[in-house]
């Protein structure tokens, strides 16, 4: 049976990161990118071609690229830090740290290709640690969208926003799930499908998928609800207890380790609130084998026929 | 302001750190009482900052990368009328915003929090770029320990300067060949510095970190070039002003006891009169 989504038109939410991008630079000139040689993979040649002298390129030097837009935003400019999540977050921890986290500097950290967006490159180039590394620190909200529509609606967001943030991109190819117009509200989930019998929460990549197991599991009498949690910090503390609440069962998917992200998150609302049988499904605490993208989804456990095998199996450890 | 004046501050500078290092049992003395001339030179002769504005948008930005000596900072701003004198007894005690190294957010007149080395450069810089594309006039300071050179973020942020040809930035050296455990030769011999800086592009002008005619003259406007970054190597010892502290590598952060105490006191009293 084919379902919502699975034959939809897919897009690589970077065309919308940097067409929005591009929009926000026409309209205020404090607007500024920068980057660390990567203007291609950040997809910002429209930006530089438009306001050559705004796009910063520092060379192949992460530490630098993260100093540097602090001091941007200290002379008042709105600087998107945009480089490969995995080198943007790993090389450079300390300068998020101290000189946008504690200097509460107003600079927007873009991680594109993020998770395992660079499939077969292998775990030098996946990024499946930096909601846990990013997320342990104050000041800075961590959001990865699921589309191209929640894409946009974060950078407009994160422009106006007054402090640092974190926004974590894909380059793999996902389907409009959220409606046009949509919004972006810092520490909101959003409700994409109600259900009784267990939640499914998901985000970035992992929300597409999310929505294709539970339609197959609707058509096995399951009635799942899916909340897309961009926002893992601050987190949606609200819809968590009420679906534990309600649901009674909640199983969370992520293109990141089971340690310290999505999952982790989660369950810490929900271990000091109403706890319910939980199941994180991501990456295991391993470094990953050669694969594809989304091969490795498929690989951890994260296709969605296995994310709906989990959640019957999740079912079973809820409490009648 | 004369260099009379300027050496009287930076004495009298000398002893309240003195005195707060010997009360909060902590600090890092003899990095403070190298850079203290530089700091006294920055703040009463070249920046244009004012208390009464402390983020005013077209004022001169100063980053002390080497975070450590945050009581140097701390005793200047306070001279300057950023913060109140007496809160410097407050120094590292239980609830003061006068910790070990500087926050802006607490700190009026602090730019960037640091601590961890090799950050300010890279901070400065893009605040030099900020001031470019703002078209604005105000200039970026940011001063480094010598050993804090051995940092590569400071690397990556030399070759950027040059390449984005930031005449308005102005790089400061505090030279005095010593880092925490050992001589900076015995460790990881970076000297001469002034030939490495100008081999990325720099310009590049040597002068004695102690001497304020050198250091206000070092500091001014029309040393710069439009589009070449500058620096300061600036040969200084630490523990500078005390005779058993200078150029002595044990006094990093030692705290002095009773009766170095009421020495290093006098011999920085007698070089005030």
């Amino acid at each position: 049976m084919t379902h919502p989504f699975e034959t939809a038109e897919l897009h690589d939410c970077r065309d919308a990161f940097t067409q929005t991008l591009e929009a926000l630079g026409a309209a205020n000139s404090d607007i500024v990118a920068v980057c660390n040689d990567s203007v291609g993979s950040s997809k910002l040649g429209g930006f530089r071609d438009r306001f050559p002298e705004r796009l910063i390129n520092v060379g192949i030097a992460e530490q630098n690229m993260v100093g540097v837009g602090a001091g941007l935003a200290n002379g008042g400019k709105i600087p998107f830090v945009c480089a490969a999540s995995p080198f943007l977050t790993g090389r450079a921890l300390e300068q998020i740290k101290a000189d946008v986290a504690y200097s509460e500097a107003n600079v927007k950290l873009v991680g594109i290709s993020s998770g395992m967006a660079y499939g077969e490159l292998g775990p030098t180039h996946h990024s499946i640690e930096d909601f846990a590394w990013i997320r342990a620190l104050p000041n800075v909200p961590v959001i990865a969208p699921a589309d191209r529509i929640e894409t946009a609606a974060v950078i407009r967001w994160a422009a106006t926003y007054q402090g640092g943030c974190f926004l974590r991109l894909s380059r793999v190819g996902v389907p409009d799930l959220l409606a046009e117009g949509h919004i972006f509200e810092l520490g909101k989930a959003n409700l994409l499908r109600d259900g009784d019998a267990l939640t499914i929460i998901a985000n970035g990549v992992l929300t597409h998928r999310a929505m294709i197991a539970a339609a197959l599991l609707a058509d096995q009498g399951i009635s799942a609800r899916v909340l897309n949690m961009a926002s893992v910090r601050p987190i949606d503390q609200d819809a968590i207890v009420d679906a534990a609440k309600v649901t009674g069962a909640i199983l969370t998917c992520e293109e990141h380790t089971i340690f310290g992200g999505l999952g982790s998150a989660v369950a810490e609302v929900v271990v000091d609130n109403h706890p319910v049988p939980m199941t994180r499904l991501g990456v295991p605490g391993v470094f990953a084998h050669t694969a594809s993208a989304n091969a490795l989804l498929d690989d951890f456990g994260m296709s969605p026929e296995a994310i709906a095998q989990s959640a019957k199996v999740l079912l079973t450890r809820k409490k009648a | 302001m004369s260099p009379e004046t300027l050496r009287a501050i930076a004495n009298r500078i000398r002893r309240r750190d003195l005195q707060a290092v010997f009360e909060a049992g902590a600090g890092h003395i003899g990095g403070e009482f190298s850079v203290i001339d530089i700091l006294t030179a920055l703040y009463f002769h070249t920046l244009s900052v004012s208390p009464d504005n402390p983020l005013d948008p077209a004022r001169d930005r100063l980053v002390l990368s080497k975070g450590h000596t945050a009581l140097a900072l701390y005793i200047v701003l306070a001279e300057k009328g950023f913060i109140p004198m007496e809160e410097i007894s407050t120094f590292l005690q239980h609830g003061s915003r006068l910790n070990g190294h500087p926050n802006r957010v607490k700190v009026p007149g602090v730019e960037t929090n640091t601590g961890p080395l090799g950050h300010g450069l890279p901070v400065a810089l893009g605040m030099a770029k900020a001031a470019r594309l703002n078209g604005e006039s105000w200039r970026t300071f940011v001063i480094t320990g010598d050993g804090e050179m051995q940092e590569g973020s400071n690397w990556e942020a030399i070759m950027a300067a040059a390449q984005f040809g930031l005449g308005n930035l102005t790089l400061i050296i505090d030279h005095n060949r010593l880092q925490q455990g050992a001589r900076l030769a015995d460790t990881n011999a970076l000297a001469p510095l002034a030939p490495k800086l100008e081999a990325f592009g720099w310009d590049v002008e040597e002068i004695d970190g102690h001497d304020m005619e050198q250091i206000c003259a070092a500091l001014s406007a029309d040393r710069c070039r439009a589009d070449t970054p500058r620096c300061i190597v600036a040969h200084t010892n630490k523990g500078h002003g005390v005779s058993f502290m200078s150029d002595n590598v044990a006094w990093h952060h030692k705290v002095p006891n009773a009766e170095q105490y009421k020495q290093a006191m006098a011999e920085l009293e007698a070089a005030a009169s």
